[in-house]
């Protein structure tokens, strides 16, 4: 599902790479959770997943594309098979939270029934049914999180990136969010999770992977947050 | 569909923004309407000014009419020579009559005398600018022997006609300066007014990106918002110049402001009135969408270092 093979990022040459060949195997419908500390290249690897940053060197595959023959017109393509879902949740403010989830949808040009159809069920998921109409600045941060999460999903992508979605909230809303996460991983969708929560990657006991320096220094299944 | 609508929204939604792009864009069309209207009136000034003006010459009582017609002939050749008339002196006596018909002694005088009269021939020149070609032309010595007096330019209005011409010239200049300036500063402001709406919502613009929106998508609602701007402005400048018209011929009691016809600018404005405002409410449109069309470039950009 997921391939990097021996992939480079450098942002600026004077303070080397952000990322070192790196290399790593997702396989579908895993729950990989990247842990590592800040600066360490966890943000840098997943902006090199949803293309918003071109690696410097090595080989980036995902679900059979190749993104060195990925033309820059066709990146909202493959956006659009991936979800992500960010720390500071990346609302539109002056939508509702049904707009927000099927802007989404609008964006790839589905018709206004199957909106309709699709978004509720997407809510009930996330578990914001009754809150459709409510405004992102009426909700708790967990809340926005688990729109954004609607959001993400609601396209049915095969992999979803989570890039610290609980760095923003208390361990109650955190957790709901986990949930959330590993719900919709039951529904088999792969799910790449980075965080910084020791809590959380110890009681999920899911494959950690650990960047150091811009290196993988840890690859173990069923794993706990060591540093 | 939802392109369009979405820009609609936005422009409800932006409303201060949107109202300064306006504001700017109706000065500017205003102005440009009002340069247009101002060119043709000055236009039309002028041609009428000119269309009065004509070199007479007249001719010994010794010329006989072949002579006379033999020159009219020669004198058509000549480039500059629109038209070219021959009123021997009898058709030029009764002219005078008809002239002076309000002036009994003045009539009586001349019918006392023989006609004093002489034969004329008016020459109407092509290019005002060039009338000195029909003058050097005049003074050849054998046309000269013919002549009874030296040729006037309408009475020697000659400087006053040249200077007439020169500065009616210079206002046409100045007016085509304005209007490539006023246009070039409106764009320049317009650009930055969408730029700055733009800049404010610069975080949507991200997510839509993040979201996998075609770049189609982001831009269309802009451009459709811009073009809001642009058709509204138009209305509004063709508008304004209506109401400053109308409000001119009520309120000014004369038809003329220096040398701008109010008279002929409010017709030539009426009879054009269609055809204005579908020319402002194009280029209304087009300033719209091609400065949001740029205005968008750089933040739909791809990062491909």
């Amino acid at each position: 599902m997921i391939l990097l093979d021996r992939v480079t990022k450098t942002y600026n040459k004077n303070l080397g790479p952000a990322l070192d060949r790196i290399s790593l195997h997702v396989e579908p419908k895993e729950f990989v959770i990247v842990v590592g500390q800040s600066g360490a290249g966890k943000s840098t690897l997943l902006k090199l997943l949803t293309r918003e940053e071109r690696q410097s060197g090595g080989k980036i595959i995902i679900g059979g594309i190749d993104y060195d023959k990925l033309p820059d017109k066709d990146i909202p393509l493959l956006r659009r098979k991936i979800g992500v879902v960010f720390q500071d949740f990346k609302l539109l403010p002056n939508k509702t939270v049904f707009e927000n989830v099927a802007f989404a949808l609008e964006i790839v040009g589905v018709s206004h029934k199957e909106i309709l159809h699709t978004v509720p069920k997407v809510l009930d998921i996330v578990n914001l049914t009754g809150k459709e109409k409510r405004m992102p600045y009426e909700l708790s941060g967990g809340e926005r999180q688990r729109v954004a999460i609607a959001r993400a999903i609601v396209r049915q992508p095969k992999i979803l990136i989570a890039d610290e979605p609980t760095g923003n909230l208390d361990p109650k809303h955190a957790w709901d969010v986990i949930r959330v996460l590993e719900k919709i991983n039951r529904y088999g969708t792969t799910v790449l999770l980075t965080t910084h929560n020791v809590e959380i990657v110890n009681k999920l006991k899911r494959r950690v992977v650990t960047i150091q320096n811009g290196r993988i220094v840890g690859d173990r299944a069923n794993a706990s947050y060591k540093i | 569909m939802r392109i369009i609508h979405t820009g609609i929204v936005n422009f409800i939604r932006n409303a201060s923004l949107a109202i300064a792009a306006m504001a700017v864009m109706i000065v500017t069309l205003t102005i440009v309407l009002f340069s247009l209207i101002a060119n043709a009136t000055f236009s039309n000034t002028i041609k009428q000014i000119t269309d009065k003006i004509d070199v007479s010459v007249y001719l010994k009582d010794t010329v006989s009419a072949k002579q006379a017609n033999q020159l009219v002939g020669q004198l058509r050749t000549l480039q500059n020579a629109e038209k070219v008339t021959y009123l021997n002196k009898e058709q030029v006596l009764a002219n005078y009559r008809k002239q002076n018909a309000g002036n009994e002694q003045l009539l009586q005088a001349v019918n006392e005398t023989s006609n004093p009269l002489p034969a004329t021939i008016h020459i109407k020149p092509r290019d005002l600018n060039k009338i000195n070609d029909i003058k050097v032309y005049l003074e050849k010595p054998n046309i000269k022997a013919m002549e009874s007096d030296p040729p006037s330019y309408s009475g020697n209005l000659k400087e006053a006609i040249d200077n007439i011409t020169h500065a009616t010239n210079i206002l046409r200049e100045i007016g085509i300066i304005a209007v490539v300036i006023f246009g070039i500063v409106s764009a320049l402001i317009i650009f930055n007014t969408i730029q700055m709406a733009i800049f404010n919502r610069r975080d949507e613009i991200q997510i839509m990106r993040l979201l996998g929106a075609s770049t189609s998508y982001i831009r269309g609602p802009f451009i459709v918002e811009s073009m809001i701007y642009g058709l509204l402005s138009a209305i509004i400048s063709v508008l304004i110049i209506n109401g400053v018209f109308v409000a001119a011929s009520s309120t000014l009691q004369a038809t003329t402001l220096g040398l701008l016809d109010i008279g002929y600018a409010t017709t030539y404005f009426d009879s054009h009135f269609w055809l204005f405002l579908t020319l402002q409410i194009l280029v209304g449109i087009v300033i719209g969408a091609a400065s949001s069309f740029i205005a968008t470039r750089r933040y739909l950009r791809f990062k491909t270092k």
